[in-house]
């Protein structure tokens, strides 16, 4: 293992999103409280989660979680198309990385963007509401887990498209819906029949879920599954990763 | 479709080798392949015995290429750069290098300039430092010297000879069929893929390649029919401009002018320009390029 390489790549990514914060971690998180304060004041009162929990307190790990995913898919998949399209990862394939180096260097460094951005998210949502903490560890283990999923899914998404308009597509049109209509601003149980078993197909269903026990000790389904289905999930993708980059696919032409 | 057809080269060590043929002959692809940029169907390739597939770890340390076209990371700069890339290597303090480096190429007063704000001289250099911070035994520039303007262009090959007698094994792909004369001792010339011819510098120019000039001459009035010396030897002839090809040697440019003037033409234009790759892929195969 060529650690020193990996972390050079680990730290050149963080140092790339390091260098325009406004964009990669205050940007989302303004976002994330424009959210906050609609929803909250639109829905507060009117929509029935789980029994006993304000819908603010609700909503907040359920934000937390979206900014997360979005972020995460964002990082990595942003520095790779920007490298492709302007050709400077050549310099990178040039060295001796190896493919699984390469994997986790994107992959931690999307995890560091996804869960700083949901720090911040966290610390403007405690300013509404006192959140509280009923399982400190699910909370970190859902949002390791579901930003190294969002990482890899971004390496994926970079690695297939050729332009800046087909990442577009692919967030767009995959990532965005998906985060959106996964139960960050309802509880599933709410939804009609149909709509709830389709829920159940949505990966990020799981992550939010299981985050969001971390903080209430509710949520719709077992938390227990809902940790397989993402560590699951993030071993699928792992492997689809780790056989793109070993094959060259789309990289080494 | 195949790039490259049976190519079978072997680069020594300590040489400095020059691939030479025109645009699409193949160079950047066989240079990709080596460098583990390009994948292939069939065949092996080794850098100093390391397999570029199998052992591409150790392959890769010890080649440094310089690519064709421009590219930059734009959020860093300079020496963040040259870090960067040593770290990908697997060196942690590598600064005296990087300095030594800085210094070679004359970038010593932009370490700390962005990428975006350099020339595009600038950049060609920064990229050269970054193909030399793992010190690599073997070079490899593609096409280094394109677009680069000609003051550039000496100290380029400065530096480049400089490095080859340091003894680093230097490849160098180009389309200037006078700066592989400059520089190098061994040739191969590619064309559609294949070797179409591999020998040392002074025998190629021994068997007369490169050893011709092209010659324009314009006349006053449209020529008519030519003096018969001249004839075996007109490349192009239109209206008052005639295009003659003369060996270096044996013709005279001067006799050349002289036979015209003879049929009465009035020259008010001519002008002479050595041999290029076009004209040596004439003399080897004997057929105009498409």
């Amino acid at each position: 293992m060529n650690l020193t390489g990996l972390y050079t790549l680990f730290y050149k990514e963080v140092l790339r999103f390091g260098k325009v914060l406004l964009q990669t971690l205050i940007a989302p998180i303004i976002t994330a409280l424009l959210y906050l304060l609609v929803f909250g004041q639109v829905f507060g009162g009117r929509v029935q989660v789980f029994g006993g929990v304000s819908y603010t307190a609700f909503l907040i790990p359920g934000l937390v979680m979206m900014s997360l995913i979005q972020n995460a898919f964002a990082n990595s998949s942003s520095s790779l198309i920007q490298s492709k399209v302007t050709g400077n990862l050549i310099f990178v394939m040039l060295t001796p990385l190896s493919h699984l180096e390469f994997f986790l260097a994107f992959v931690l460094a999307a995890a560091v963007r996804g869960m700083l951005v949901g720090t911040g998210v966290y610390l403007v949502g405690t300013l509404f509401v006192a959140l509280p903490i009923h399982h400190l560890g699910f909370i970190l283990v859902f949002a390791f887990l579901s930003s190294a999923v969002l990482g890899a899914t971004g390496l994926i998404a970079g690695i297939w498209a050729e332009k800046f308009d087909q990442l577009a597509g692919f967030q767009n049109f995959i990532i965005l819906p998906l985060s959106f209509l996964s139960g960050v601003f309802y509880s599933i149980h709410s939804l009609p029949d149909f709509w709830q078993k389709l829920s159940r197909f949505n990966p990020f269903f799981y992550m939010i879920d299981g985050f969001r026990y971390g903080f209430l000790g509710a949520s719709d389904i077992a938390p227990s599954f809902s940790l397989l289905v993402v560590t699951l999930a993030l071993a699928a993708l792992t492997g689809l990763t780790l056989l793109m980059l070993k094959t060259g696919y789309k990289l080494r032409d | 479709m195949h790039a490259l057809k049976g190519i079978d080269l072997t680069i020594e060590r300590g040489e400095f080798f020059g691939l030479l043929g025109q645009n699409g002959a193949g160079k950047s692809t066989l240079i990709n392949i080596v460098a583990g940029l390009t994948r292939f169907d069939a065949g092996r390739v080794t850098v100093l015995g390391r397999d570029v597939r199998t052992d591409y770890r150790q392959a890769r340390r010890l080649i440094g290429v310089v690519p064709q076209e421009i590219s930059f990371d734009p959020f860093f700069n300079v020496r963040e750069v040259l870090r960067i890339q040593s770290g990908y290597f697997g060196l942690r303090a590598n600064d005296a290098w990087i300095d030594e480096l800085l210094t070679a190429l004359m970038l010593n007063e932009k370490a700390d300039t962005n990428m975006r704000a350099l020339s595009g001289g600038m950049k060609r250099r920064v990229m050269i430092a970054q193909a030399l911070v793992h010190k690599p035994e073997v070079v490899v520039l593609d096409e280094p010297t394109a677009g680069v303007d000609v003051q550039l262009r000496k100290s380029l090959w400065t530096f480049i000879n400089k490095l080859h007698r340091e003894g680093h094994t230097i490849v160098l792909t180009t389309h200037y069929l006078e700066e592989a004369e400059a520089l190098c001792g061994r040739i191969a010339i590619l064309n559609r893929g294949e070797i179409a011819a591999l020998d040392t510098k002074a025998r190629l120019l021994a068997r007369g390649i490169g050893h011709t000039r092209r010659v324009c001459i314009t006349t006053q009035d449209p020529l008519g029919t030519l003096p018969e010396a001249l004839a075996p030897k007109v490349l192009r002839q239109e209206g008052n401009q005639i295009e003659l090809q003369l060996d270096k040697t044996a013709d005279s440019v001067i006799a050349a002018l002289d036979a015209l003037r003879s049929r009465g033409a009035v020259i008010t234009d001519f002008n002479m320009e050595g041999a290029d790759l076009e004209d040596v892929f004439v003399e080897l195969t004997g057929r105009e390029q498409p």
